[in-house]
């Protein structure tokens, strides 16, 4: 172990780290308001469902298309236009986490993570809540 | 206060053990420290003596903590919060083991009695480095205890007790049915409206879930061993004489690790709606890799055992492997993953989150801190490894696989990195890609060296000879893999050319390794597999990175609509740009073909299943051959779902499995029950047998009234009583379909089982008898409602048991290695192989097929 192995070593962990640096385009967690800045541009949003717009989704006619409104923290709203089933909790969701671009009003998402209450356990105000359903 | 039907007994017990087994796992450390540190040989051996004895009282105290979780959920005391948020009443028995290490505290439970499985072990075999080896195994006891001890120290929790009261830890009284209106406080028959509990979450009802976490828990308690080796090494200064003792105990951990992290992508592919195996989800890498890492470990151990070189290495990745083993426990615990995984959990709390902390640290850190202390001491080889020399070659394949799970932590540890700089980097827009583009790269070197590897030996290697002998393997390789190009294209396009050759050449790199792994158990070994686990071990892990490539290369979405061309794509995009996203999803409607690649699809009915909230749908697939109109192919599939209270859909595919190829379904939305919104009634009339009644697209006909009937429909006992009235619908457009309304008694209680004629929208109800039982109220409504429906996804995944079956081959290595390293009698050796062998086919390749 010493000159050449040590050379090819050092070449390939450069090589790793280049590739690294390279392929990796991370993306950010923006709000609405910023994301509307970005066009465009890959973003996650964190924000929440609308209730008080409608939700648009009707598997008969086309299953891959749902749009419905989310708002941010910050009061922003925008459009979210999602090709894919409805998730079935989505009205359910305290916090939606949506990935996926801003084209002109409308953020074109590919990805939605829900955050809803009834798959946690280790919250207690929601065991609370259940408990008292029995 | 006492309160009514309450079982405090078990509780009390489990912790008590609890209690005894944390002090007794201090005692056996501090008495094996005694034993390290005394220089007479008699009070060695009594301080070992005494080690020992607290070691079985906390293995048994441990037992006996198990047993009394076990007989709180399996008797459902939901006084106890754990039952209440584990078990619940219709939880099938199988399931209890299950829902023991479903939460936090029984699978630290679980871990921690892998490690006294372990620690016995090691007592009866580590023979002069048992001191210090069953130290660190003690430390590690130490903190996993601490975390189920839920003992105040200055008003902070330490640890989870699973044995915590439901009554203490959650304000039932803000509940009024919990209140004793009288006193204003909690009422003593409380545990009356307590009946029931939350249960295993649905997604985790599944046979994987029981064999899963123990085999995963056992690989990441096994990690400790070699760590523990290491130490006992460098606290005695006899700086190489470790490795050949820990090498089984790596090969040990590197199988049930690396079968356990399969069982893991096995049963995310069998019945999760990830739809695949693997999903480079954060916590899918945290248990990587480690795996990685101590793979390179047990390679620079095995470099070691044959030249001396590669010591420093071994030490470094051994520690390494197992400061990730807990960091990926600290990812996954606490809450830190969050937003970016499917599996989130949420935070345990900041006592708990900081005791995780303290544990990622407390053995690596110290070990980690002796071995560069003693960097300079540790012997190392001056003289420069031939380039020929397998050595050489098996240090840059450990050093790749160290590179690439640094490269893939480094990804995953995106939030950690936003907790601590405060930024708001986000995973990147294809996160399977980011991976796939590097590690496709690190999988053809690795083809490479482990398909060589095999023929090249150690300090050096007969030019003639390699070329030799790896004429054929290439030769074989290349033209297999020029065959495919032709026969059987990898039609992965959509990351561009680039990618796609990059996959060919890990494919062939794969495929080499295959046959030159198998070219060196037939001329070098002659079948001689005794010798042979490396090479069985990288055989095995060849063909399923093979298969990865080729089973995701060419997976296809069948659901795919707009090759399907059912759905004109209307309404889809109001600013009339063409979309990326692909339309994954297809609506069947009932009992309507529906067309989908090669085959129609019906989605025929639903049935009901033992768990009130789960149904199957069963759809129906036929293929059939457009020249001659012959049916090729026909075969139903059932996916499942289960609707909770809130809408909340949870899904497990359906598989057809071939030999070649699986195709797979799940379902993405089903259709809300619409006959309670529906507000057409129905329309009475009163038929004698052969009347018949006009609806708006036809008429239908009684036929008769048949007693409890056993037909496609029914399955009446004789002793049941029960009545359906036989009818014939006839649709003008000339089709017939049979109904069957039924009415039933039970208890003295009036059934109405009433039928439908979905393509009809026609609901047919039987109601009971009239005109002094010579006519039959049957009665009829249409709705404009449309049908039921719904809506699934479908995969076509080709060749995705060469996943499984190289798994399969790749953890028998790893066993026939262990075997012939701890030189175990022969009867012993090929039933272990044996049982392994069997197990793991039947789990990988038969069961649930």
């Amino acid at each position: 172990m010493k000159t050449s192995s040590i050379i090819i070593l050092v070449a390939i962990a450069a090589g790793i780290g280049a590739l690294l640096m390279y392929s990796v385009d991370f993306s950010t967690y923006d709000t609405i308001g910023s994301a509307k800045q970005k066009q465009g541009q890959y973003v996650h949003l964190i924000a929440k469902l609308d209730k008080s717009k409608p939700i648009q989704y009707d598997a008969l006619k086309d299953p891959n298309y749902l749009s419905f409104y989310a708002v941010d923290s910050l009061g922003n709203s925008t459009q979210v236009i999602y090709r894919n089933t409805k998730p079935a909790e989505l009205e359910q969701s305290e916090r939606v986490v949506l990935k996926g671009k801003m084209q002109g009003d409308i953020f074109e998402c590919n990805d939605i993570l829900l955050k809803c209450p009834s798959k946690y356990k280790d919250d207690k105000k929601q065991l609370e809540k259940t408990v008292t359903q029995h | 206060m006492t309160f009514e039907n309450e079982h405090l007994l078990p509780g009390q017990v489990g912790h008590f053990f609890v209690l005894l087994a944390f002090v007794a796992s201090i005692i056996s450390t501090i008495a094996y420290f005694k034993s390290f540190k005394s220089q007479l040989e008699n009070e060695k051996q009594s301080w070992l003596r005494f080690a020992r004895g607290a070691f079985f009282i906390q293995a048994f105290s441990l037992l006996a903590v198990f047993a009394c979780i076990y007989y709180i959920c399996s008797q459902h005391y939901f006084e106890y919060l754990y039952a209440y948020k584990h078990a619940s009443k219709e939880l099938e028995p199988k399931y209890l083991l299950a829902c023991i290490w479903e939460g936090q505290e029984g699978s630290f439970l679980l871990w921690a009695l892998w490690h006294c499985a372990l620690g016995i072990v090691l007592i009866f075999t580590a023979k002069k480095r048992e001191a210090p080896v069953m130290m660190v195994v003690n430390t590690a006891q130490i903190f996993l205890i601490l975390m189920l001890l839920g003992l105040y120290f200055f008003n902070v929790r330490i640890g989870s007790s699973p044995f915590v009261l439901t009554r203490n830890e959650l304000n039932l009284s803000s509940a009024p049915m919990f209140i004793d209106s009288k006193t204003n406080l909690l009422r003593t028959d409380y545990l009356r409206f307590l009946t029931d509990g939350i249960g295993l979450n649905i997604l985790l009802r599944n046979y994987w879930m029981v064999i899963h976490p123990p085999v995963l828990f056992l690989g990441f308690a096994s990690t400790v061993v070699p760590i523990a080796f290491a130490f006992s090494s460098l606290v005695t200064k006899d700086w190489g004489g470790w490795v050949k003792a820990a090498l089984p105990w790596t090969l040990f951990s590197g199988c049930v690790l690396g079968t356990g992290i399969m069982m893991g992508g096995k049963w995310a592919y069998e019945s999760l709606s990830f739809g695949g195996y693997w999903a480079w989800d954060p916590v899918e890498n945290a248990s990587l890799v480690p795996w990685l890492i101590l793979v390179a470990g047990l390679h620079c151990m095995a470099i070691f055992n044959a030249t001396k070189n590669a010591l420093r290495a071994s030490y470094l990745f051994i520690i390494l492997a197992y400061l990730f083993v807990l960091y990926s426990t600290f990812l996954t615990r606490t809450g830190i993953l969050g937003d970016t995984s499917v599996h989130s959990f949420t935070e345990a709390g900041m006592a708990m989150n900081v005791l995780i902390g303290i544990y990622v640290l407390a053995i690596s850190a110290p070990v980690l801190f002796l071995f560069f202390r003693n960097y300079k001491s540790i012997p190392s080889l001056q003289k420069e490894e031939d380039i020929s020399s397998r050595e050489f070659w098996m240090f840059i394949g450990s050093l790749i696989l160290f590179l690439s799970a640094l490269f893939v932590i480094s990804i995953t540890s995106l939030p950690v990195y936003n907790k601590i700089f405060g930024t708001h980097l986000a995973d990147p827009q294809d996160r399977e890609f980011a991976y796939n583009k590097v590690l496709v790269l690190v999988a053809i070197i690795i083809g490479l060296l482990t398909g060589a590897s095999q023929f090249l030996k150690y300090k050096s290697t007969d030019n003639k000879y390699l070329i030799k002998k790896l004429s054929w393997p290439l030769g074989i390789s290349v033209a297999a893999t020029v065959l495919i190009l032709f026969l059987y294209p990898i039609e992965y396009t959509k990351k561009g050319p680039g990618f796609l050759v990059a996959i060919y050449l890990a494919f062939f790199a794969s495929l080499f390794s295959v046959v030159a792994n198998a070219a060196y158990l037939k001329s070098v070994l002659k079948w001689k597999l005794k010798a042979g686990g490396a090479a069985i071990a990288h055989l095995g892990f060849a063909l399923m990175i093979g298969g990865m490539l080729i089973s995701s290369g060419n997976k296809k979405v069948m659901s795919d609509n707009s090759k399907t061309g059912l759905f004109i794509p209307f309404d889809k995009d109001p600013t009339g740009r063409a979309t990326e996203n692909p339309m994954e999803n297809l609506t069947l409607l009932k009992e309507v073909p529906t067309r989908m690649g090669d085959y129609t699809v019906t989605y025929m009915n639903d049935s009901a299943a033992s768990e009130k909230t789960r149904t199957f749908y069963n759809i129906h697939f036929k293929r059939v051959d457009s020249a001659t109109g012959k049916v090729k192919e026909e075969f139903t599939l059932s996916p499942d779902s289960y609707k909770m209270k809130d809408n909340n859909l949870t899904s497990n595919p359906g598989t057809k499995h071939y030999l070649t190829h699986d195709i797979f379904t799940y379902i993405s939305t089903i259709s809300v029950s619409n006959t309670e919104s529906d507000t057409t009634t129905y329309r009475p009339h009163e038929m004698a047998i052969g009347d018949s009644v006009f609806y708006s697209n036809g008429y239908y006909v009684l036929n008769g009234i048949l007693k409890n009937p056993s037909n496609e429909r029914f399955n009446f006992s004789p002793t049941d009583t029960a009545l359906v009235a036989d009818i014939t619908v006839y649709a003008q457009n000339g089709t017939q379909y049979k109904a069957y309304p039924a009415l039933t008694i039970r208890n003295q209680e009036l059934n109405l089982i009433n039928d439908t004629v979905t393509t009809q929208n026609l609901y047919l109800n039987f109601s009971g008898l009239a005109d002094g039982g010579k006519k039959f109220k049957v009665n009829s409504k249409e709705t404009d409602k449309l049908t039921d429906f719904i809506t699934l996804k479908a995969y076509y995944f080709p060749y995705i048991n060469l996943v499984w079956l190289g798994l399969v081959i790749m953890s028998c290595g790893f066993i026939v290695s262990l075997i012939s390293r701890v030189k175990a009698a022969k009867p012993a050796a090929y039933v272990s192989i044996g049982l392994v062998l069997i197990a793991l086919f039947y789990m990988f390749l038969l069961a649930n097929n």
